[in-house]
């Protein structure tokens, strides 16, 4: 098994910035506390990201142009959506998003 | 397997099974395409286990591949991951009793996938978090994506198409069940602007992806979105 050194330095180097974004709130907060404000917006910090990352999945970009639609996920989607509504249980929901885009990938 | 408020490391674990799913499928296939990008095992092991960066990790191996400078690649993890720090904001006040080294035991494994865990759990717990369940659920990800990644590197030529299992939609079927749960037992927004949330960063994400790559494009328009949120919560309050 190689080991590159350059491969190796990427590593290393990515992990450290990761590492210090991850960190970097834990040991300031641990000190300061944030005004109500700041509380206020980051109370829709989860809505947010879980929106984005969502719809970041159901598009292809092309830079420079509007997105295309990926289908397959976005059929996938509704069965998932009805599956939360009705058992509200995070297993169920994730199975019948897996079931749903195989079934579609099977049929498309 | 429903979500309780119980806060021990046991339920930390049962509480991220789901999760695992797509952590095995979206981490094989990152195996599978580091080394069909000539990484080793080697590698692909030591990238899950030190950079630990979930979609970043496939910017890295297809920057790697192009040979780019490390110095522009760090610079991309770093745009890719920056939205880290917003979550890492959010679940420091809840750690602020722990000691400082487990306050930064919990940032160094946090990913999207337990915070968002996290974040639906605080509505099951008068809004608790505690550090045996947040660390079970970190660890539970982060040991089954380091498999799930050396896995997908030793199949490597057997299975080309991991996508065509369905199971990368784990993930994306995760994050639609978080956050309808997330909508419906927040009791601390009203429904209206939550929705109106959820619209208005749609919106801006499909017309955002025309000018920006996707993966910063993440961040900005969390950021847009909490301005938006906070914005609707002061007029109609």
């Amino acid at each position: 098994m190689s080991l590159d050194k350059y491969v190796l330095l990427v590593i290393l180097f990515s992990g450290l910035v990761t590492w210090l974004s991850r960190i970097t709130p834990f040991v300031l907060l641990k000190k300061f506390t944030l005004p109500k404000i700041v509380v206020n917006f980051l109370s829709f910090v989860p809505i947010s990201i879980m929106t984005a990352l969502w719809v970041e999945s159901l598009l292809v970009q092309h830079l420079g142009s509007l997105p295309s639609l990926n289908v397959e996920n976005i059929l996938a989607s509704v069965p998932t959506v009805i599956s939360a509504v009705i058992s509200k249980n995070l297993m169920i929901i994730v199975i019948v998003g897996v079931v749903s885009l195989g079934v579609i990938k099977f049929v498309m | 397997m429903k979500v309780t408020g119980d806060l021990t490391a046991r339920t930390g674990f049962k509480d991220t099974i789901p999760t695992a799913f797509g952590y095995i499928g979206i981490g094989v296939a990152f195996g599978i395409i580091g080394q069909s990008n000539h990484l080793s095992v080697l590698e692909i092991l030591l990238m899950s286990l030190i950079t630990y960066a979930g979609s970043a990790q496939f910017v890295i191996v297809s920057m790697v591949a192009l040979h780019a400078n490390i110095l522009s690649i760090v610079l991309s993890v770093f745009l890719v991951n920056s939205r880290m720090i917003l979550m890492s904001t959010v679940i420091a006040p809840y750690m602020k009793k722990e000691s400082m080294v487990r306050n930064i035991w919990i940032g160094t494994l946090l990913t999207d996938e337990t915070f968002a865990l996290s974040m639906n759990k605080l509505n099951y717990t008068e809004h608790r978090l505690a550090y045996s369940w947040f660390n079970s659920a970190n660890l539970t990800a982060y040991l089954t994506w380091f498999a799930a990644s050396g896995i997908g590197g030793a199949l490597g030529n057997l299975i080309t198409n991991p996508e065509q299992f369905g199971l990368g939609f784990a993930l994306v079927a995760m994050f639609i069940g978080l956050l309808y749960l997330q909508i419906i037992t927040d009791k601390a927004i009203r429904l209206g602007i939550q929705f109106s949330v959820v619209g208005f960063v749609a919106v801006i994400m499909y017309l955002g992806m025309a000018l920006i790559p996707e993966n910063i494009l993440l961040l900005l328009v969390a950021l847009l979105g909490c301005t938006f949120g906070v914005t609707l919560k002061h007029v109609f309050r």
